[in-house]
Parts: structure tokens; C-alpha cells; sequence
């Protein structure tokens, strides 16, 4: 198998052909903030959280949907990165409606983490307040559109892992929204098998199980990733 | 610790929350002895019983959002005669629980109209009617904002309510003139 050397943040590290530049950064031990990745989904880029900079030419890149290449070397931790990551965090807030105190998830989000790792402690932002919808017509669980980010991994593990595909992106702009079907109420979608994957990977409070009330939601955000080294490596949880 | 040889001139204003704030400040309990040593509290809906904010205050917590003209009013006045202004807990930070009603700005009659029909015509059980008392309930704004859009805020204190501890955290370092680090969960998480 051919390696990459490269550096991150002056750091040389080697990856494996394929590798991404998510995958150099870990190596290297630098920590950065990620939302819509989650290892076992396909990368997305749809956050921008993982930017990095890429030192000879200071382009910006998602490290998470870029591949690692010979020779690169990029930098993680600018004024100008910190910067970015901070105001995107800031304007997720501001662009749905996160009442932390009361949600499902308070205590077990991604996005609390992420607000918390950038140093926020208040929005620039005027929030928008978007009057959007909460599907309760499964019987198991329920999706709040106030408190989703848009990341897509529930697409993705309905798709990739389940192989239900129930849900898709519609929309674009401030109209964008995560819908069931053929913008169906999720109970009346016959495909969705319950499996419960997407309750699992959503980072925030978007969806949820019914009988979860405030503070209660616990999620198991590595299950893409063993179900994929189960089928792909035959590497099982318990082995 | 040095005493410092002027005692601080402390406030604390609730303008709209649910008062949970300031009875996690009480949570201090004890501390609020060593507390008393280092300011003078010179307004506070919890330990004083001036009605009029005090001209030079050093330090002032200030607990809820912006909801109605008195709250407005108080939070201009407040960022005239403070030092130091710190939005205390999530409803100064940003706008939390009271501002829910923002949501309804786009119906018909916008937020406040919303509200007020809600809970005081179809909630009502006998005697459906709006409140209506010029000069002694203040009106509500038409939207509810977080503290920093009304005036400048020095520090920010999230949490709902902020924990007594996180509320230490915060306020031993400015007793003797430092800024507290407001980083990482035990300080920064909402909620
Ligand atoms: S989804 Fe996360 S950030 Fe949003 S309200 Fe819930 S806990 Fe807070
Ligand atoms: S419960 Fe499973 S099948 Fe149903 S939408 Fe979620 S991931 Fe897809
Ligand atoms: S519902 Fe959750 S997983 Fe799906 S896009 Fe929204 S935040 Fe992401
Ligand atoms: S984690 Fe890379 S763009 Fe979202």
C-alpha cells in the first residue's frame, strides 16, 4: 500500500493512499472540530467546520472531503481558521432554534461540544427564529426541524448503511429542509424499517426517540462505523 | 487575598427570566458571607430594596432578556451607570424561553399579539380580556432580544440557570481585578 508523507501544523505524518486530510490531522493528534462527518458515512463537506488551510497556495479546504496528497501541507489552527469556525458555529445558532435548556439532547450534542470547543459564549448573530415543524408520526421516534443542522447524516445512514434511503434534502436556502420520503409524514413512510440509525448518528437534537424527554437523549454515534468493519473487515464489536 | 481598599458597588437586575438565575446565585450560599465583604450590593430584586438604579456601579449581573419597555428601559439606564456589565444566565445570552415567542413574529398581529391572546384570551377560564393598565404594566416589545442587541455587554455567563459554582467562577476573579477565563464546559455550556 503506497503512504503520503505530509505535514500539519510543521508536524509530519504518513497515511495510507486514500486517506483524507481529516484522517492527517488525527494522526498528527491536532483536534478539530467536525459536525457533518461521522467515520462509516461518505464525506458530505457540508458544515465547513473542518477547515484547513493550505499553505503554499492559503486556500481553504473541508479536511474531511479532501484527500490527503503527497507533499501537502496545511495548517489548522490560523487566526483566520479560528476565526471562521467560531462564526459558523454562531450563525447554526442563529439560524435555527436551539433552546438548549429544554432539548432532548441538552448534555449529549455535538453541537453544544463544538459551541464550547470554539469558545462561544454568545452569537453576533440576530437569531432567525424560522417557524419550521416537529414530525411526531412515528411511532418510535420524532424529528424537531428547529434543531436540525442540516448535516445530512441521517441521509446518509438510511442510504448507506440501512439501504432505506427515507430521507432527502429538499429545498434550498432558508427554505432547505431534511424530508421523510416523498416529503411525507415519516409514520407513513413504508420504507423506513426503525432501525433507528438515524436517531443514532444525528449530532443534535433533531431527532430523537419518543420516549426520551429533556436531557435524556443518549446516541451511539459509532454505529455506522462498526457496522461497516463488520460487513467490509469482518472485525466484529465483541471480537 | 488582599481586601481591596474600596468595596465594589454590586447589582443584580432581573429583567425577563424566571428569576432562576438569581436563585442559583443564592445556591452560593456561604460564599455570599465572603461575598459581602468585597462589594456592597447597592440594588438587586434578592437583596436590596431601592427601586431607582444607583449611579456608579462597578459590577451588575444582569438575568433575562429584553421582553418588555420597562426591561428596555432598565438595560439603558443599567449600561449608563455600570463598569462592568455581564449578561447572567440564558435568557440574557440569548433571548432562551421568553423569546419562543419570536417565532410568531410572521402570523398576523406578529409575537406579541400572539401571546397575549393566548394566554390571556384563549387560556382564560372566566373573564377573557387582555391586560390594559397605561403606566403600570409595562407593554411587551414586539420582538424579544438577548441583552447585547439593546446595549454593549462586557462578559458573558451562560447556563440555565448558570451553576453556583460556574457563578463563582465568574465573579472571585473580578473582585480582585481580573478577567475570568470564560473557556470550556464547566463555563461556557448552554443550558
Ligand atoms: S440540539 Fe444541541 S444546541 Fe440545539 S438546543 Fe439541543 S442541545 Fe442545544
Ligand atoms: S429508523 Fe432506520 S430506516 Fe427509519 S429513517 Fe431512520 S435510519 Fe432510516
Ligand atoms: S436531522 Fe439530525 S442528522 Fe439529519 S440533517 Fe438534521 S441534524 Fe443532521
Ligand atoms: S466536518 Fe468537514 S465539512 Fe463538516
Amino acid at each position: 500500500m503506497s503512504v503520503h508523507t505530509l505535514t500539519v501544523d510543521g508536524m509530519e505524518v504518513a497515511v495510507p493512499e486514500g486517506a483524507t486530510l481529516l484522517d492527517a490531522v488525527r494522526a498528527a493528534g491536532v483536534e478539530l472540530p467536525t459536525l457533518c462527518h461521522l467515520d462509516g458515512l461518505s464525506p458530505v463537506g457540508a458544515c465547513r467546520l473542518c477547515l484547513v488551510e493550505m499553505e503554499t497556495s492559503g486556500h481553504l479546504q473541508p479536511a474531511c472531503a479532501t484527500a490527503a496528497g503527497e507533499g501537502m501541507a496545511v495548517l489548522t489552527q490560523t487566526p483566520q481558521l479560528q476565526h471562521y469556525r467560531r462564526m459558523a458555529v454562531e450563525l447554526f445558532f442563529a439560524e435555527g432554534n436551539h433552546v438548549c435548556a429544554f432539548c432532548v439532547a441538552n448534555g449529549n450534542c455535538e453541537l453544544q461540544d463544538v459551541a464550547v470547543a470554539v469558545g462561544m459564549d454568545h452569537s453576533r448573530f440576530p437569531y432567525q427564529y424560522p417557524n419550521r415543524r416537529v414530525d411526531a408520526s412515528h411511532p418510535r421516534f420524532a424529528i424537531d426541524h428547529h434543531r436540525c443542522i442540516l448535516c445530512t447524516r441521517c441521509v446518509r445512514v438510511c442510504d448507506e448503511i440501512e439501504g432505506a434511503h427515507v430521507w432527502d434534502v429538499a429545498n434550498r436556502g432558508g427554505e432547505c429542509s431534511i424530508i421523510a420520503g416523498l416529503d411525507q409524514p415519516w409514520g407513513e413512510v413504508q420504507a423506513c424499517t426503525s432501525c433507528g440509525k438515524c436517531v443514532d448518528v444525528c449530532p443534535t437534537g433533531a431527532i430523537f426517540r419518543k420516549d426520551d424527554t429533556t436531557a435524556e437523549k443518549e446516541a451511539n454515534r459509532e454505529r455506522p462505523q462498526l457496522l461497516r468493519s463488520a460487513r467490509e473487515q469482518h472485525q466484529w464489536q465483541n471480537q | 487575598m488582599t481586601t481591596p481598599s474600596k468595596k465594589l458597588r454590586f447589582a443584580t437586575v432581573w429583567l425577563a427570566g424566571c428569576s432562576g438565575c438569581h436563585m442559583s446565585f443564592l445556591d452560593l450560599d456561604e460564599w455570599l458571607f465572603e461575598l459581602a465583604e468585597h462589594v456592597d450590593v447597592v440594588f438587586s430584586p434578592v437583596a436590596s430594596d431601592l427601586k431607582t438604579y444607583p449611579e456608579q456601579v462597578d459590577v451588575c449581573l444582569v438575568e433575562g432578556a429584553v421582553a418588555n419597555v420597562d426591561n428596555l428601559e432598565l438595560a439603558l439606564q443599567l449600561r449608563q451607570r455600570t463598569r462592568l456589565v455581564i449578561s447572567f444566565g440564558d435568557c440574557a445570552v440569548t433571548g432562551n424561553v421568553p423569546a419562543l415567542r419570536n417565532l410568531w413574529a410572521d402570523v398576523d398581529g406578529g409575537s406579541r399579539q400572539s401571546v397575549l391572546d393566548r394566554s390571556y384570551l384563549e387560556l382564560a377560564d372566566i373573564g377573557a380580556q387582555h391586560p390594559h393598565a397605561p403606566g403600570i404594566v409595562p407593554e411587551l416589545l414586539e420582538r424579544v432580544r438577548p441583552l447585547h442587541e439593546v446595549i454593549p455587554v462586557d462578559l458573558y455567563l451562560p447556563g440555565c440557570p448558570p451553576s453556583a459554582e460556574r457563578i463563582r467562577a465568574a465573579i472571585e476573579p473580578l473582585l480582585r481585578g481580573e478577567t475570568p477565563a470564560m473557556e470550556g464546559t464547566a463555563m461556557l455550556q448552554f443550558g
